[in-house]
């Protein structure tokens, strides 16, 4: 009998589940996608049924599962570990914490500290079964992030960083995977928490903490080298202790975050930086983008420095990455430049949604002790392409509801269609096959467009995303196309590594430039792929590949055949603050809502034009 | 019940004792806050803090 396993994580942030099947994932989805609720912490009860009914067929004469044919289910987290941590906090910074207290002890009290009655219920709403067999599985939090990391990568054996917020006590390790197991080797302990100084230049900076992360790393490249490089030495003189082993110190009378409602106490902030914390959705003036660069070498000095004690303590070649901060692929990238291993693979749910994968993982190879196999071809995730997928009737029907209009073409036109469309300027909404596993949409439910069209990036910024302008988009590139437009690196099939653009496709900037505030400069075109080219040349590159995505590569081929380049805008297929589509009816709806010209619903063509509700309108 | 089970299991595993008493506290006060709800409790719970 296969073993099963279903993966939860929860109650935080970005709550999701897996299904594990004899140490192979098989289905893994974030509750968002579902509720259409952007990072939902709740129980994820859709996530669950889909992977139960959804996942349960794809095994082997598949029908859906219940919980009760669940080996076990495991959680990604122990939660008393963790209260036990925030009791301890509480104490120690006593009085300081009592709003803080206010806040998480009737959170605590009336539900976390029950987390086996809310997982037992929660896996009731998903379906009937008998709770007296149920057998539930608490891994910590940073052994889920590391068991995601490690059981699905090419290696047998590797060294793995894990870095985030927080997990219980831990906010990152160092551990060494080998076979089955893995060896935890070395623990940051909160309050000390890279991720969560990251998190305090993001709140400090204007942005959302938890979600906002992402838009510090791309501002970053805005701020002046020299003035970063005097604000950074500031952080290192009061606030921050980096030591050479990667470990850190943070001075607590800067941050709030572990007693406090806030991440910083903004007066010492500035009176050490000489400037306010940015209020959201004002202004982005210099200091804030110098703040941001000083905030991203610091978090790449010390993931280096991670990383060097890790190769150091495994002496293993091969490195795997997990948690939150390993989805900043500026810092991953400046952790390959160091040279200290020879391969470095990231799980592509780096955040505490992939908790859900490595807590069954662990389950699987820990606790169940069952052996190994290293996955066959680029890594053990499928492409990342591992959520839930829709049948032609289910597209038929949506389109009934909407009185939508709509043309089916075989693939043998699809794809030279879609690149006619795209070659001409339309912008497409992409949604094919399986949703992505984890944040970034990798060409089966993304919006893609023409990045060498100078305008391409404001327009589907203004009229679709409606994001903040200072951010390019990122660009997709087939595989064996890669070195074309691109500087020599690695596969980054995840969307996780930078691509610096090569210099003979770099265009001259205009004599004004350095004028420009930065959602302006931005726009100046400086290569010949503008949409997808940051201001320092590089690009948050996404390597296709034919064996995980033969659809989205297939597309790829056919734009390259009629326009030359093999390169597309790839951002994913939402609005801003909301979750990607999942479904078909939620990628209809976005195409309606938004300035996308055309949407390709697996065959399915719709164009906005021939649209009743366009029609209506023009 | 099965929470107090683990909850002893835990404390005597991480060798806590000492949190025990925080936590009935913070289990008092948890209830006492999930019932400020209602105003008239309310002042009640600040004197505690």
């Amino acid at each position: 009998m296969a073993t099963k396993i279903l993966g939860i994580s929860a109650f935080y942030h970005d709550s999701a589940a897996a299904l594990i099947v004899d140490g192979k994932v098989v289905f893994a989805m974030q509750e968002e996608r579902a509720t259409r609720r952007k990072h939902d912490p709740s129980f994820p009860v859709n996530a669950v049924q889909a992977c139960l009914a959804q996942g349960g067929a794809r095994l082997p004469g598949g029908g859906a599962l219940s919980v009760d044919d669940l080996d076990a289910v495991a959680f990604y987290e122990k939660p008393l570990l963790k209260f036990e941590r925030m009791l301890e906090t509480y104490y120690a910074f006593a009085p300081r914490g009592a709003a803080q207290f206010t806040v998480s002890a009737p959170v605590w009290a009336r539900e976390k500290l029950f987390m086996k009655r809310l997982l037992r219920e929660g896996l009731a709403e998903a379906g009937p079964y008998d709770q007296a067999r149920l057998k539930l599985l608490f891994p910590e939090h940073h052994l889920s992030h590391a068991a995601s990391a490690f059981y699905p990568s090419p290696f047998s054996e590797a060294a793995i960083v894990t870095v985030d917020g927080a997990g219980e006590w831990a906010c990152g390790s160092i551990c060494r995977g080998s076979g089955a197991g893995i060896e935890m080797l070395r623990e940051q302990r909160f309050p000390h928490s890279l991720g969560l100084l990251y998190s305090a230049i993001t709140h400090y900076t204007g942005f959302k903490v938890n979600s906002g992360e992402y838009k510090v790393m791309g501002l970053a490249p805005y701020g002046d080298p020299s003035r970063a490089e005097t604000l950074k030495r500031k952080l290192l003189a009061e606030a921050v202790e980096l030591k050479a082993d990667g470990s850190l110190w943070l001075n607590q009378e800067y941050f709030d975050y572990a007693a406090g409602l806030s991440m910083t106490r903004d007066g010492k902030w500035e009176a050490l930086l000489g400037f306010a914390r940015r209020l959201p959705e004002t202004e982005l003036g210099a200091d804030y983008c110098d703040l941001a660069l000083a905030g991203q070498r610091l978090a790449e000095e010390a993931l280096v420095k991670l990383g060097a004690e890790a190769r150091r303590l495994t002496g293993a070649r091969d490195l795997c990455l997990a948690g939150g901060v390993a989805l900043n692929c500026a810092a991953n990238s400046a952790l390959l430049r160091a040279g200290l291993f020879d391969r470095v693979w990231i799980q592509p749910a780096a955040g505490d949604a992939g908790g859900a994968v490595g807590a069954a993982l662990a389950a699987h190879h820990i606790y169940f002790g069952r052996p190994r196999a290293v996955p066959e071809g680029a890594d053990g995730m499928s492409g990342a392409l591992l959520g839930p997928e829709f049948t032609d009737a289910q597209v038929e029907a949506m389109a009934a509801s909407h009185g939508a209009v709509w043309e089916k073409v075989p693939d043998e036109a699809l794809f030279g269609r879609t690149a006619d469309l795209l070659a001409s300027g339309r912008v497409v909404g992409w949604h094919q096959g399986r949703a992505e596993w984890g944040p970034r949409a990798l060409g089966n439910r993304s919006i893609l467009a023409d990045a060498r069209q100078p305008g391409m990036q404001e327009r589907v910024n203004l009229k679709i995303k409606r994001r903040e302008g200072f951010r390019p988009f990122a660009p997709s590139v087939t595989a064996e196309r890669a070195a074309d437009y691109f500087q020599p690196g690695p596969a980054s099939p995840y969307m996780l590594l930078l691509g610096a653009v090569k210099e003979e496709l770099r265009a001259p900037l205009p004599p004004d430039y350095e004028q420009l505030p930065p959602p302006r400069k931005v726009l100046v075109p400086r290569s010949s792929l503008p949409a997808v080219t940051h201001v320092d040349y590089t690009a948050r590159l996404q390597t296709v590949h034919r064996e995980t995505n033969p659809r989205y590569h297939a597309l790829l081929e056919a734009f390259r055949l009629k326009t030359g380049c093999a390169v597309l805008l790839n951002t994913s297929f939402n609005v801003r603050g909301e979750p990607i589509v999942c479904s078909p009816e939620d990628s209809y709806k976005c195409f309606m809502g938004t300035g996308l010209d055309c949407l390709v619903i697996g065959n399915y063509i719709f164009d906005k034009a021939a649209q009743p509700a366009a029609k209506a309108e023009g | 019940m099965e929470f107090l089970k683990d909850l002893l299991g835990f404390l005597k595993e991480r060798k806590k004792w000492w949190l025990l008493p925080v936590i009935a506290a913070l289990l008092l006060a948890g209830a006492l806050l999930l019932l400020s709800g209602g105003a008239a409790v309310t002042p009640f719970v600040y004197t505690l803090f």
